[in-house]
């Protein structure tokens, strides 16, 4: 039986607060026994805070058109020949200042991302519970939707759903919409993985006998699957979100640099990294290499914030 | 064996026409077929004329029928953008994504699957971690940019490897034309692949090593160490072929998708193949190319998957025996 | 000399917050052709006993003092290599299910053969000549044509003669079985015990058997070693060990086992095990909450009443009607419980019992045959209010006390869910207050609702479940192997309190149980049940005394005898 049998607590003792409990869990242990991953955690809250106080610490504000000036245009960074120390990062072909470029791009990249991830999650979890816990015909029919698009990538069924919603529109504002449109096209690519992952779990917690009890008590289905199932089946989706936070970031930098995103008056980073590209084989580097690292590094901070939590919430790793 | 091919077989026809009804509602409901058609100065006559004579006042089902016999024959109407036959546009262009399909998943399986095993065996040596940390950074580079870096180093910083285009390439037939018979056509494959490949590659080998570590863990295999076996007889013998099952499935499912990602590949590289068409018919809303393209690219994944569900079934005899 | 001598073993678990000692100082000998019961309950420390020997402890597991010698040679600090040579050659080990010991993708065939010639200097055909005499010998019949079958192919039962052979094909001189039939079925787990005892004495091998059953080790050992919290407390022959304990710990748990022979009125309480109850401030049940649960309608004639109950269910599915595929898991099933009395329902896994239990309870719906509850035609009802006070007056505790919590709500909400869904109490006050009573009242302490299911222990666990299902007030209480996951001692005071609470609030019960000493303990009148159908249905001290149906009186000849139990319990 090895160690597993000591669970005994003794009931007469005080429930310590949650605080303690939260300080003490093996979770909190584990996160601050990586060192990797405090750092990723660190990287990422930077990130965070630099895109929300973007205003506030850039140099130059991108979006201010009176103050550029097309003589500033494709500055090199400060420490090569040419450099100028008003543009750290060099400025790019409208001569917009680099580093102020990234920081709002980094706004908008995370933005996009964030709010994509919420709406795919929310999508993925509601369908895959009831498809879970009803079963039957209502199960197949979504499982086989689901099927059917995971045979394709999410940047494919996002390419051809903004096709489409231009097709319907027309050249509607793309300023004001293309945001919008990115959200959906992310969402509706990526909630089938929290579908299948929900439905899976759901398959297994309803079998279970505090379900059962549950049902035998009388609750009703829509609050056995909120109240009971739910909170039982989060544990791997928050590893998802974390890792899909990631995708969403890239596949919406994707997106841009493909020229279906956003458009260069609102650049994400992919945006910047796209104006860039043209600039690479004339040597100026920078405009696009700069926009991607900065991509790069938030992606993997990310990446690895997710892959610990996977490894942390996996009780067979135990 | 048969029923089940067959089963799977029906399956596979269902999904493709589930993405012809996708495929026809957006060719027939997204923006008006026959606007896109005619100039701005055709009468309201000629517009009913042209209306009449594609079909669209007939009833649905039988537009959708026509639509799926005319796909099965190659026949996915002309395109709005270029007022071509979208079957010749696609067929120039299909040899260069399959040739830079088929090179990338040959390069992520080969270098994949053996990262993937050693990884997973030898969890703690100093060259599974180097694998690790560098398969990390592999996800977390988009694509493009892996694209983008790599043309900057080989192609315009040490003039190695041309960055664009597939070089010479040599006519096999009247309807295939091949890169791999001249120099310039490998030279030109090598960054495209390797870009488009990396991605597959680290997911190929996280995967291997993650299902290695589950299957370890198994009750079978601590009985196979209580037996005595040596370790190489536990790992190769009974590890492997247990963690193989999971990773066909989702590795066909990745294979599938290289076709896909080849859009990325394409742009980044100027690549002449099908990805590069389909997105600038997704910039100009050139419904009859993204049509075809889902329906060629789900035929291509299905196809796969149909391949990927034989070998599963060729590898578990629990599936084997249920079915007789 | 000893094939197996462990000298003052000591095992730790370095954990993060302390370090945790599984096995403390444990010594005990083995003689070739013997067979040594290690007995104790779970968190004793048995199997890490086991896995010490054969050198697969479990990480960061360590031995830490001792060692362990097997032939004289000392085994417990030979290197990995060394080690797995002696693994399958010289030390064979079973283990409790064989439904996961074995690789699935490859052949009987290829395994046993691996083994063989890992071991000895056979070739191909000589060791598959090997393992055809070492299935027939294991009795697989057929063993020819088996030989090329996949484990999924073969019954549990057989699968564990399988793992058997293959812990024999080396001819070790020691096996160590760690619960090798605790997943079986009784009817299974006598035969797998008889076969272990005959190779044991043909082969003149020494084996050590793990277990938790009492049952197990009356019918099969020749020695015991009782562990308590990773100490040896007493080792001796079996026979007195059994018969005249003499530690305190080997007294209590002997007593607690259920007796098939005799009914007694409460288990004996055993002071050396007792899990920390905080002493229960009584209520009152004549005026309190709890008390108006015998408040119910009298009714005329019986309380429940099936009728011609059957489930069916579709194992495969299918366009045409021709190739689906069904179980009938209930076959036109009859019986009435009258008001007031404990109902017993036994058999073994697939008779149906559960299945019967849940389409009571309104889990399944019968695709056949009425299920009358209170005059109630249950399957009739179509409004939900009536199907809701239906419910109330019928509650059910489960087996599984790791399952039926859930995880993430503190207890006061699990057992005041039910209090709130049907309105039973006015104010959230008074809500607090009720549950505060119940946990109480089932000997948890009220200061239990603070905290969540994972910090008790599995009878702890099963005392919330069992005030949850009271928190309706119910009339009528359906427990499915409410002890079979627990240890025989905390099962002793699960099945008091049972007891208890039914004298005290006139509950009606219908037990389920595999357990026929449990079972004879607990009801009143009893149907056996097999494959779905019902075999015998009597008075419960008369189906013991005088079985009427053959599967009844096989069943009872299954039971492990437990005459030497019986002498030490008696005295």
């Amino acid at each position: 039986m090895g160690p597993s049998g000591q669970d005994q607590t003794s009931s007469a003792a005080p429930a310590p607060s949650v605080l303690r409990r939260v300080l003490d869990s093996d979770l909190t242990h584990s996160f601050l026994r990586s060192k990797v991953t405090v750092a990723a955690a660190t990287g990422t809250l930077l990130f965070v805070l630099a895109a929300i106080l973007a205003p506030m610490i850039a140099p130059h504000d991108p979006f201010d058109l009176a103050g550029l000036s097309i003589m500033d245009a494709r500055i090199p960074p400060v420490w090569m020949e040419y450099g100028e120390p008003r543009f750290l990062l060099g400025t790019d072909d409208q001569g917009r200042d680099l580093l102020s470029g990234i920081l709002y791009g980094l706004r908008i990249s995370l933005i996009v991302g964030i709010c994509s991830v919420f709406a795919a999650a929310a999508i993925g979890i509601s369908l895959g519970l009831v498809a879970g816990y009803a079963g039957g015909k209502i199960d197949a029919l979504i499982m086989r939707i689901a099927d059917v698009q995971l045979t394709f990538p999410a940047i494919l069924i996002a390419l051809l759903i903004d096709g489409a919603v231009r097709g319907i529109f027309g050249n509607l504002d793309r300023e004001i919409f293309s945001f919008w449109i990115l959200i959906c096209s992310l969402a509706l690519s990526f909630w089938v993985q929290y579908a299948r992952t929900v439905r899976s779990s759901t398959l297994v917690e309803k079998n279970k006998e505090y379900v059962q009890a549950a049902r035998v008590i009388g609750i009703p289905s829509v609050i056995i699957m909120i109240r009971h199932i739910l909170p039982n089946v989060l544990g791997p989706v928050f590893v998802i979100a974390t890792i899909n936070l990631a995708l969403a970031i890239v596949t919406e930098a994707t997106l841009s640099f493909l020229g279906v995103g956003m458009p260069s008056t609102q650049p994400s980073l992919g945006t910047l990294i796209s104006i860039g590209n043209d600039f690479l084989y004339s040597g100026e580097w920078w405009i696009a290499i700069f926009p991607g690292v900065a991509l790069a590094v938030l992606v993997l901070n990310v990446n690895l914030l997710g892959d610990w939590l996977r490894d942390a919430l996996n009780p067979k790793l135990r | 064996m048969l029923g089940f091919a067959l089963r799977r077989f029906v399956q596979a026809v269902i999904v493709m026409l589930a993405v012809a009804l996708i495929a026809f509602s957006m060719f027939r409901f997204v923006g008006d077929p026959v606007n896109q058609m005619v100039g701005m100065e055709t009468s309201i006559e000629a517009r009913e004329a042209l209306r009449e004579r594609l079909g669209l006042n007939d009833p649905l089902p039988l537009q959708f029928t026509r639509f799926v016999t005319n796909a099965a024959q190659f026949d996915f109407g002309t395109s709005y953008q270029f007022r071509q036959p979208v079957a010749d546009l696609f067929a120039k262009r299909i040899p260069a994504t399959l040739e830079l399909s088929f090179t990338s998943a040959l390069f992520a399986l080969l270098a994949g699957i053996p990262m993937g095993i050693y990884a997973g065996l030898n969890r703690e040596s100093w060259l599974s971690k180097l694998f690790l940390s560098v398969s990390l950074i592999g996800i977390s580079l988009p694509t493009f940019f892996i694209g983008i870096l790599l043309i900057f180093l080989f192609s315009v910083t040490l003039q190695w490897l041309p960055s664009f285009g597939r070089g010479d390439v040599v006519e096999i037939g009247s309807w295939w034309t091949t890169g791999f018979l001249t120099v310039s056509g490998l030279k030109a494959l090598i960054l495209p692949s390797i870009t488009l490949g990396l991605y597959q590659m680290t997911l190929i080998m996280r995967l291997i090593r993650a299902e290695m570590l589950e299957v370890i863990r198994t009750d079978y295999i601590k009985f196979a160490r209580a037996r005595g076996l040596s370790n190489r007889a536990i790992y190769l013998r009974h590890a492997l072929k247990n963690t193989l099952i999971p990773v066909i499935t989702i590795t066909g499912l990745q294979l599938g998708s290289i076709i896909a990602f080849a859009t990325i590949t394409e742009t980044v590289f100027q690549w002449p193949g099908m990805g590069l068409l389909f997105l600038q018919a997704v910039q100009n809303v050139d419904i009859p190319v993204m049509a075809a393209y889902l329906i060629l690219t789900a035929f291509l994944f299905v196809s796969i998957n149909f391949i990927v569900d034989i070998l599963y079934f060729l590898i578990d005899p629990r599936l084997r025996v249920k079915q007789a | 000399m000893s094939v197996l001598s462990i000298n003052n073993l000591t095992v730790r678990f370095p954990g993060r917050k302390s370090t945790f000692t599984a096995v403390e100082d444990v010594s005990l000998t083995l003689e070739a052709g013997k067979i040594l019961g290690v007995v104790g309950e779970s968190g004793a420390g048995k199997s890490t006993v086991g896995n010490a020997v054969i050198g697969l402890l479990q990480e960061p597991g360590r031995i830490t003092a001792g060692e362990i010698r097997l032939d004289g040679d000392r085994i417990d600090q030979m290197p990995e290599a060394s080690l797995r040579k002696l693994r399958g050659k010289r030390i064979g080990m079973i283990f409790q299910d064989p439904l996961t010991s074995l690789d699935p993708l490859q052949t009987i065939e290829a395994q046993l053969v691996e083994t063989i010639r890992v071991h000895l200097p056979l070739s191909p055909a000589q060791a598959r000549e090997r393992a055809l005499e070492l299935l027939k010998a294991v009795g697989i019949p057929g063993a020819e044509d088996r030989l090329s079958q996949y484990p999924h192919q073969f019954s549990g039962g057989m699968r564990q003669r399988v793992v058997i052979a293959l812990a024999l094909c080396a001819e070790p001189e020691l096996i160590i079985a760690d619960e090798p039939t605790t997943a079986l079925d009784v009817s299974i787990q006598a035969q797998i015990l008889d076969l272990l005892r005959k190779l044991c004495r043909e082969r003149n091998v020494a084996m050590m058997v793990i277990t938790h059953d009492m049952g197990v080790i009356a019918e099969l050992t020749d020695q015991v070693a009782v562990m308590y919290r990773g100490k040896l407390v007493e080792l001796g022959p079996t026979a007195q060990v059994l018969g005249h304990p003499s530690h305190a710990y080997t007294k209590s748990l002997i007593s607690a086992v259920p007796r098939p022979d005799i009914k007694v009125e409460r288990f004996p309480s055993v002071s050396y095990i007792e899990e920390e109850t905080p002493p229960s401030s009584a209520i009152d049940l004549s005026t309190h909450w709890l008390g108006k649960t015998r408040s119910h309608e009298p009714v005329t004639g019986p309380l429940l009443s099936l009728s011609d109950l059957s489930m069916r269910f579709e194992t495969r599915s299918s366009v045409f009607p021709s190739r689906r595929r069904y179980f009938d898991a209930v076959k036109s099933v009859s019986f009435d419980i009258r008001e007031g009395e404990t109902f017993g329902l036994v058999g073994e896994s697939g008779s149906g019992k559960s299945t019967i239990a849940r389409l009571i309870t309104g889990l399944y719906h019968p695709t056949g045959g009425s299920i009358r509850f209170a005059g109630q035609d249950l399957t009739a009802l179509k409004e939900r209010k009536q199907i809701l006070a239906m419910r109330r007056q019928m509650q059910m505790i489960f087996q599984d006390p790791f399952s039926s919590l859930n995880a993430r709500m503190r207890v006061s909400a699990i057992v005041a869910e039910p209090i709130r869904l049907h309105r039973l109490a006015s104010s959230n006050a008074e809500v607090a207050q009720i549950v505060a009573d119940l946990l109480d009242h089932v000997g948890l302490g009220a200061a239990a609702g603070d905290k969540f299911p994972h910090e008790f222990s599995g009878g702890q666990r099963q005392r919330i479940s069992i005030a949850r299902a009271l928190a309706t007030r119910p009339r009528f209480l359906v427990c499915d192997e409410p002890t079979s996951a627990l240890d025989v001692s905390i099962q002793a005071q699960i099945l008091n309190l049972l007891k208890d609470l039914q004298q005290e609030l006139g509950l009606t019960m219908l037990f389920i149980s595999h357990d026929l000493a449990v079972i004879r303990q607990m009801c009143d009148r009893v149907a056996v049940m097999r494959n779905g159908e019902l075999c015998e249905l009597a008075d419960c001290e008369g189906l013991f005394t005088s079985p009427g149906h053959a599967y009844t009186r096989q069943l009872l000849t299954l039971m492990p005898s437990m005459e030497l139990l019986a002498a030490s319990q008696q005295g």
